[in-house]
């Protein structure tokens, strides 16, 4: 049976790893290498790093961050950030990365998504959505709405709609982010990973609110396949950090089925 | 220890598997013509996206005979990942794609009524036999996969493991000298390396 899977996703700022709070007062930690290969020793199930200013700053993807990280890990890697067009995904790729992820820029030209999907293939092909709670109304009807840009612009699109259309023009795994649970450690919106896990027939991550261990094994219980553990993982504003095998431990024994550590004979020799 | 060419091919994630051995110090070159092949001892296939993309890139690279030849006549070491495991089938649904061929069976999508599609992620891989490529691991081995679509051999002999995604699904294939796993060995943690390491070991004796 398929495992849920643990994943870190990292904000990357000139080779750093930051972490925010509702995508404001970025705080600077360690080289991303160095907490990457640390997760990696740990147990961690797969990787998502976003160069989180190379949009703003309308500059190329960190490769050499990218290529670093690649030769140390030997788990699945997602890069984010910053990806325009075709040959910023090869470069990407080319870096040792396994899947691209899109968001603003998948929603202001929605056709790099199917581009993408039929030069690499839909699994490299990650479609991010940041989504807030608004009223409902005739163009929001679930009351979840999208947003782009570090969370500032709103575009009017219900994000179930969206989430539909992303995976008809290629996208082969969505990762749906709370803008309301980023970064407070409250717990997931279940209800929201719920609707999106109902409507789209790809793999979901859940992403946004993990402050605890029983946040994970709570969202872990919906349709998602994967959830995002960040800030419980490394982030200095929380009362105590949790290794990732101590979050799977956790898991193990609440019956969700996850990639359990085991010692293995080194190959390294 | 011989040297190990991987297939390097359009949008191939050559530079993973590159990753990987560099890792376990196993010495590789790059494959991607008919002479860099004739340099090396045993190959290992990548493989991302579609098999009828492989067979195409393949194709254009003019390395579908030479590698029959290397692999079936001459009985070098063959490892296949993911599409390089569904390639060496006769046929894929993927795009109709005829394949190599080295062994007879077809490949098949995942019926969308009971799986999310494509699978991606660790799911455990079940011995069906035993195999060089298991050694050294014990326990529960769990790796990781990416695919929309599995084999289906004719001969249940080339089965080494399964695993189980909408029912019973082939993970690893091994007959003589071709080996190949469904799923991301080099993506796959420890366990993966050792296996990749495990290729290599069994690719030095012959």
């Amino acid at each position: 049976m398929l495992t849920k899977r643990i994943i870190a996703c990292l904000d990357v700022v000139d080779g750093m790893v930051t972490k925010a709070r509702k995508f404001q007062n970025n705080i600077e930690i360690r080289p991303a290498v160095d907490v990457i290969s640390d997760l990696y020793d740990d147990g961690i199930d797969e990787v998502i790093f976003y160069d989180i200013k190379a949009s703003s700053d309308k500059r190329p993807i960190d490769l050499r961050t990218v290529r670093m990280v690649a030769g140390r890990i030997f788990v699945p890697f997602t890069v984010g950030g910053g990806i325009r067009d075709l040959s910023d995904m090869m470069a990407v790729l080319g870096a040792g990365a396994e899947k691209i992820s899109i968001d603003s820029m998948a929603v202001r030209n929605p056709e790099i998504i199917s581009h993408g999907a039929r030069e690499f293939g839909r699994q490299c092909m990650v479609v991010s959505m940041q989504v807030k709670r608004v009223k409902r109304s005739v163009t929001i009807p679930t009351g979840f709405e999208i947003a782009i840009d570090g969370a500032r612009e709103f575009t009017g699109m219900d994000a179930l709609d969206w989430a539909k259309r992303a995976v008809d023009l290629g996208a082969g795994e969505l990762c749906v982010n709370s803008i309301d649970q980023d970064g407070t450690h409250a717990g997931f919106d279940i209800e929201l990973m719920d609707a999106i896990c109902d409507s789209v027939n790809v793999p979901v991550i859940a992403s946004g609110g993990a402050g605890t261990t029983r946040h994970v094994a709570d969202v872990l219980r919906t349709g998602a396949s994967a959830a995002i553990v960040s800030s419980m993982l490394y982030s200095p504003r929380l009362p105590r950090n949790f290794p990732c095998a101590e979050i799977k431990n956790f898991l193990i024994k609440d019956g969700i089925h996850v990639r359990p550590d085991f010692e293995i004979s080194p190959a390294h020799n | 220890m011989r040297k190990i060419g991987i297939v390097d091919y359009r949008a191939g994630n050559s530079e993973s598997v590159a990753a990987a051995l560099s890792a376990i110090n196993v010495p590789f070159a790059m494959v991607n013509s008919p002479e860099s092949l004739a340099a090396v001892d045993a190959i290992v296939m990548p493989g991302v996206g579609s098999a009828g993309a492989t067979m195409d890139s393949l194709s254009e690279l003019g390395l579908i005979a030479p590698m029959s030849e290397f692999v079936m006549q001459r009985r070098r070491p063959y490892l296949g990942i993911c599409v390089g495991l569904q390639v060496v089938f006769a046929h894929s649904e993927e795009g109709d794609a005829t394949c190599l061929g080295w062994l007879p069976g077809t490949v098949r999508r995942f019926c969308e009524a009971d799986v999310r599609i494509p699978q991606i992620g660790w799911n455990e891989v079940r011995k069906a036999r035993d195999h060089p490529i298991f050694e050294g691991i014990q326990g529960g081995c769990y790796t990781y996969f990416v695919n929309s679509y599995h084999a289906l051999p004719e001969d249940e002999h080339v089965v080494v493991g399964t695993t189980d995604y909408g029912g019973r699904s082939i993970a690893i294939i091994g007959k003589d000298n071709v080996w190949a796993t469904q799923f991301h060995i080099e993506k796959s943690g420890p366990v993966g390396l050792r296996m990749l390491k495990n290729f290599a070991v069994e690719s030095a004796k012959c």
